[in-house]
């Protein structure tokens, strides 16, 4: 019988796939997802740096949609993403040198638990601001 | 095994060759007591004798009946019916992932026993490097002796490859080596061992960990991988310092 070389996977997709995962799986899928929302909001924000060559102008006026609701509500997860993939970094650093490493599931509540606050604590001072 | 009876649907992954894949269902009748691998057997005994799928053991010793059921990796000699399913419900059983598929549920694992090589990894090693652990039993406080020489014991990893099939990472990094081959060199230890360092220590090795900690979720053997890792980074940030300094 002819049998294939190649792996029983589908690749990145099983990075996202949540069937079957537990609580430190969840903690990678979150991470990873935090990772890539991170890196195209960078690519944004040079986007909105580049205004600043365009004059003051061009820049007012991005400011200015940048208040609608939705640029908000796009704020808010990159305080969320930024939270989680901050702290959640530390936890494995300090999994890495061999600490806590049978706490990482509380760890990781605790990191979650953080990130909640901190979005909390954002959310009404972005609301009050505006 | 008791008197209560269930109705289970098996659903099956098959493929043969360059055959594409399908599932092929079954309803059994089972004893909720009964294990997986007694569904499956039935099923190539009175269903189906194409059906290819490993066991050997019947008691999580050979290591050889890993597969994924309802999504999750199991050692199927040991995974209660009633633990997977319920009455009336559906057992989802596919093979691991990360391995190549060579027919049905059977998987080539030579990625694992190769990199098992690589690592030199035994099948004994001495109690105080690979002491009792579990539930109920905790590491001996002091090593019993066998006049002056220290008692040997069989390593819990079987080698059944569910950790590397957990793996998220191990699914697009072919050649990292895997949960079960780091476990393997952190049991061996870099001080003893310090020609593993090199082997551990790069792109495909401990650094390609994500600390997804799915492995020690499924490990049916108490090895606990992902600590294992993490203790053989910290032995390795331990080792570069001493040569940096050696070499200073």
């Amino acid at each position: 019988m002819e049998t294939s070389k190649k792996p029983n996977t589908r690749g990145i997709l099983d990075w996202f796939d949540p069937r079957g995962r537990n609580v430190g799986g969840w903690g990678f899928i979150i991470n990873r997802l935090s990772a890539i929302g991170l890196t195209v909001y960078l690519y944004l924000h040079l986007y909105m740096l580049g205004k600043l060559a365009q004059g003051p102008e061009a820049f007012d006026a991005f400011i200015e949609t940048a208040k609608q609701p939705a640029i908000m509500f796009g704020e808010m997860l990159v305080i969320i993403a930024g939270l989680y993939h901050g702290f959640n970094g530390l936890r494995i650093a300090l999994n890495s040198f061999g600490i806590a490493v049978p706490a990482q599931r509380q760890l990781l509540y605790g990191v979650v638990g953080i990130t909640l606050i901190g979005t909390v604590v954002f959310g009404v001072r972005m609301l009050t601001t505006h | 095994m008791s008197e209560e009876k269930w109705t289970v649907k098996f659903v099956i992954f098959r493929k043969k060759g360059d055959q594409p894949a399908r599932y092929d269902s079954y309803v059994l009748e089972v004893d909720p007591e009964e294990y997986v691998i007694d569904g499956v057997e039935r099923i190539w005994a009175f269903h189906d004798r194409s059906l290819i799928f490993a066991h050997a053991c019947h008691h999580s010793t050979c290591g050889a009946c890993g597969m994924r059921v309802n999504d999750v990796e199991k050692l199927t000699c040991i995974t209660k019916i009633r633990d997977v399913t319920t009455n009336g419900g559906t057992l989802k059983i596919e093979p691991m992932r990360n391995f190549p598929i060579i027919g049905d549920l059977v998987v080539d694992m030579t990625r694992m026993y190769a990199a098992m090589d690589r690592v030199h990894a035994k099948a004994v090693h001495p109690l105080s490097a690979a002491p009792l652990e579990g539930e109920d039993i905790r590491p001996p406080r002091d090593v019993p002796r066998n006049n002056g020489n220290e008692y040997l014991r069989l390593a819990d990893c079987i080698e059944c490859g569910l950790c590397i099939s957990a793996c998220p990472v191990a699914g697009t990094a072919e050649n990292y080596l895997g949960p079960a081959v780091l476990a393997a060199a952190q049991l061996q230890g870099l001080k003893h061992n310090p020609d593993l360092l090199d082997v551990v220590d790069c792109a495909d090795g401990l650094w390609r960990c994500h600390s997804a900690y799915e492995c020690t979720a499924v490990c049916p053997s108490n090895v606990d991988p992902g600590w294992r890792i993490m203790d053989l980074r910290r032995q390795v940030v331990g080792e570069r310092l001493k040569r940096w300094f050696v070499k200073a």
